[in-house]
């Protein structure tokens, strides 16, 4: 009989702790690292790498225009990876903001024709956010309540519901809400938010959202409820938690803020209710939240970084003719390099080594 | 090949595994021989499934050799273990619920020419008529009962070609009929000349079915022994080990005060097992109520019960009997209601970080699980959690780097169950419920345990104790409630009673009922 070598090649062991200095150059090194690979994506092209980075950074930061464009961009990706983060943490797979998103601009379209001109413009858009909240929260909390009461899976549900309401308004945007050619009026000056340094204010929004997430993860009874059921909800029960409760709370909060992200995008940005107004800005958000690690501060960086990679994309397409899903290999290459990252900080590798092999065949 | 009846089919030499620091496997040597039932015996934590877990390609053993008639082989995964003709049927089922028997039976093997499903059928009969297996083979998974299904994954093995067969606690999920079965099965399956092991604590089964028994203890080979030669007396002190001569103080508090009385808890399991039958005592503050029994008897029920986190079945009371006399029922009450009720119970669970402690926390996060609802308004108490985390820290001498960053989860299990029990004493419960409170610790930490426990009882709180090592139950605690199989099997004085007596109530199934139940 042969005789086998007594271990395989390479082995996997959890780490002990690690510095925290060494996770971050982990992390920073990822991020380098997927630029790199960029670099080669690039080059397999036809073009310069520097210079398509340097086109890139040019057409989402190099200007005020531009910057702006940017910000528009982040804003909806921030406010949408603030609203995950509470579900995230207590390990509740929401995959359906893109559908809470759109709940959302349906519950403010709904206000907006019924009151618009009839209102004037701050109690209009306070009435609108307002019915936003109510639709996107409801959106969030159906899901939440299936599993509560009968331990549905999660993920698929939330998924599901976004084809549902993104269906339900494709129908009203093509039947009885169209104004032309398959299109939604767009809204009046009143209903549409107002403008700030440029663009609308719903930048403002989002930061102010920023604080009141951190602060409510932090340092509320809530937030505590929500970190101890991400952990373990034998515990939660344990300390008296009612986790079904929480997981409808915290999935009705999750969908409200995503209502108010649609309700950004549509009186901020668009102007008008469409089928597609999330644009797969619920599934970027995924990507905001898990990169930031679920720290609200964190995500204000990730997303201005997707922006910008997304702007400079356009601007690589435009100015070098280079097709614009390049953006998309570089942000999946990122993904890949960040995500990753996160088994070489909880694992380490111990490979065969060659002595303890010589000393098993010497047996 | 000839295999002669006796000869060893798989030895074990000097095995060793560690999982980090814990040494789950010290040095173990074993030998499986054919034709014979051997029975793996030792408490939880023995060692006893991850040692077979490295049979059956599972782990992979840090040290030490594995040989297979003679030779050194090395098993990397389940399917070099059946290459080695090693099986080991897994005590949670891996069966395709969708699928009949004779599917899963043959799922994932490849067959010559295709799939004929009605020459398996004819091949797996042959091998349930060889042994004496009753099964539906058209029957769906779904519509099978534990038993069934365990008969499946037992037949799955066989069809395999397996001739080293390892059971890991097979008869947990059985009726004492359907474990009669198994055993007839299992006795055909050593007639045939196969090499069979069972994982397993209950003695009286370990008596019945095995040729010999070897005992771990606390991941340490203590010795293989011939059943026909030993005794379940003998087997409990090998399993439990002669602890080092105990002196632990029991001072008599001044009055006994009824606090808990049970009756006629019953709780059953998902499956409809029950866990609980009929169990019906009393606690009294100011005493150590133990509770004595093999693992799985039903402790870890018990007090979940009581703390509001079973299912109870109708007809169980726990009547809660409160310092200045009133009463209170908590059947089918939640934990939050025993805490809006502002009874002060204290539960310290088996598993510290499935139950009791977020892992992940630091030590303030988790004093605070029991803090955070005194916070003003909706923010979460910062202060009191804080103050309580470092007088525990303080008072219990907890190791820590710091207590406000270092998640509880790399702390060593003595310190993580030091701030467990902490917290569940600082706040003076009239109810102090633990299970297995010293499990895993120093002798040094252990008896810091026990001096809290009984300081907690000369204060008037109600301890109710639930432990695996005799002598200390006995030292430890005022009286001692066993349970057998989900039964109260009797009550004894821990001041006169013997290891022997509570040892042969922890295996008498059933009976032990007319055991004294005075106190």
């Amino acid at each position: 009989m042969k005789h086998e070598a007594n271990t395989p090649l390479i082995r996997l062991a959890k780490r002990d702790a690690m510095s925290g200095g060494a996770i971050w150059a982990i992390r920073v090194g990822s991020i380098v690292l997927s630029l790199l690979i960029g670099c080669l994506v690039i080059l397999i092209t036809g073009n310069n790498p520097f210079k398509a980075y340097g086109v890139m950074i040019q057409g989402s930061l190099g200007g005020k225009v531009y910057l702006q464009q940017t910000i528009k961009i982040a804003i909806p990706l921030l406010g949408c990876a603030l609203a995950i983060a509470p579900c995230f943490k207590m390990r509740f797979w929401n995959i359906g903001a893109e559908g809470q998103i759109t709940a959302g601009a349906l519950g403010a379209t709904l206000i907006a024709r019924l009151l618009d001109g009839k209102l004037p413009s701050l109690p209009l858009l306070l009435l609108m956010c307002l019915a936003a909240i109510v639709a996107g929260g409801i959106w969030g909390l159906i899901p939440a309540f299936f599993k509560a009461k009968w331990n549905s899976n999660e993920t698929l549900f939330t998924l599901m519901m976004n084809y549902i309401i993104i269906g339900v308004v494709g129908w009203l945007q093509n039947g009885p809400w169209e104004a032309r050619q398959g299109r939604m009026a767009q809204f009046s000056k009143d209903a549409t938010l107002p403008k700030v340094l440029g663009i609308h204010c719903g930048w403002i929004i989002v930061l102010v959202l920023v604080l009141l997430m951190f602060f409510y993860m932090r340092y509320t009874k809530q937030g505590f409820e929500i970190a101890v059921i991400g952990d373990s909800k034998n515990t939660a029960s344990y300390a008296g938690m009612k986790v079904g409760y929480v997981m409808m709370r915290t999935m009705f909060l999750s969908g409200a803020i995503c209502g108010i992200t649609g309700f950004i995008i549509l009186s901020g940005a668009n102007g008008t209710l469409a089928s597609n107004i999330a644009n797969g800005v619920g599934f970027t958000a995924i990507t905001v939240a898990w990169l930031s690690q679920l720290n609200p501060f964190a995500m204000i960086v990730i997303s201005m970084m997707l922006a910008i990679l997304t702007k400079g994309a356009d601007t690589l397409q435009t100015q070098m003719n280079v097709p614009a899903s390049l953006s998309n290999i570089i942000i999946g290459l990122l993904l890949f390099c960040m995500l990753g990252c996160e088994f070489f900080i909880n694992f380490k590798m111990i490979f065969r080594s060659r002595k303890t092999e010589k000393e098993v065949d010497a047996k | 090949m000839v295999r002669l009846e006796g000869q060893n089919a798989i030895e074990l030499r000097n095995i060793t595994k560690r999982f980090g620091s814990v040494v789950a496997n010290d040095r173990i040597c074993l030998s499986l021989k054919r034709g014979q039932i051997l029975s793996l015996l030792g408490e939880n934590g023995s060692g006893k499934t991850t040692l077979m877990n490295m049979l059956a390609g599972i782990y992979l053993p840090d040290e030490g050799e594995i040989l297979a008639d003679g030779k050194p082989i090395t098993i990397r995964s389940p399917k070099d273990a059946f290459d080695h003709k090693i099986g080991m049927i897994h005590q949670h089922y891996k069966l395709v619920e969708v699928f009949t028997a004779t599917q899963n039976i043959i799922l994932g093997l490849k067959a010559k020419g295709g799939l004929n499903l009605a020459e398996a059928n004819r091949k797996v009969q042959e091998i349930c008529d060889r042994y004496g297996f009753e099964i539906d083979l058209k029957k769906k998974v779904y519509d099978m009962s534990v038993s069934e299904k365990q008969t499946v994954e037992i037949v799955k093995v066989l069809y395999r070609g397996a001739d080293i067969l390892i059971l890991d606690e097979p008869t947990a999920v059985l009726t004492p009929q359907e474990t009669d079965k198994l055993f007839a099965v299992m006795r055909n399956m050593k007639a045939d000349g196969k090499a069979l092991v069972i994982i397993t604590h209950k003695l009286n089964e370990v008596m019945a079915i095995s040729d010999e028994v070897a005992v771990l203890r606390k991941g340490k080979y203590i010795g293989t022994v011939k059943t026909a030669e030993t005794s379940p007396q003998a087997l409990t002190d090998m399993m439990v080990g002669h602890a080092v001569t105990l002196n632990i103080d029991r001072p008599q508090a001044d009055e006994l005060k009824k606090r808990l009385k049970i009756g006629n808890l019953t709780v059953k399991d998902k499956e409809g097992v029950k866990k609980l039958d009929d169990v019906s005592f009393e606690a009294f503050g100011g005493e150590i109520l133990g509770v004595a029994g093999v693992a799985g008897s039903g402790q870890k029920e018990l007090l979940e019960a009581i703390a509001g986190l079973q299912k109870l079945e109708h007809g169980s009371s726990i009547l809660y009997i409160a310092p200045d006399g009133r009463e209170q029922e908590l059947y089918n009450l939640t934990p939050l209601d025993i805490i809006k009720k502002g009874i002060l119970l204290s539960f310290v669970p088996e598993d510290r970080f499935g139950m009791g402690l977020v892992g992940g926390m630091n030590i303030t996060d988790n004093i605070r699980l029991r803090t955070y609802r005194d916070g003003k308004l909706m923010l979460s108490d910062f202060a009191e959690s804080k103050a309580l985390a470092e007088k525990i820290v303080t008072d219990l001498e907890v190791v820590t780097p710091d207590i406000n960053r270092t998640p509880l989860r790399r702390l060593s299990g003595g310190n993580v169950q030091k701030v467990l029990v902490g917290r569940e004493i600082s706040f003076n419960p009239t109810i102090l419920m633990t299970a297995y409170a010293v499990r895993g610790l120093d002798i040094n930490t252990s008896y810091a345990i026990y001096n809290l426990l009984t300081a907690q009882k000369m204060r008037g709180a109600a301890v109710i104790y639930v432990g695996e090592d005799l002598d200390v139950l006995l030292e430890l605690c005022d009286r001692i409630l066993v349970l057998c199989g989900g039964k109260v099997s009797g009550v004894v004085d821990a001041k006169n009673a013997t290891k022997e007596e509570i040892g042969l109530l922890m295996t008498t199934v059933g009976g032990g009922k007319e055991a004294t139940n005075e106190a």
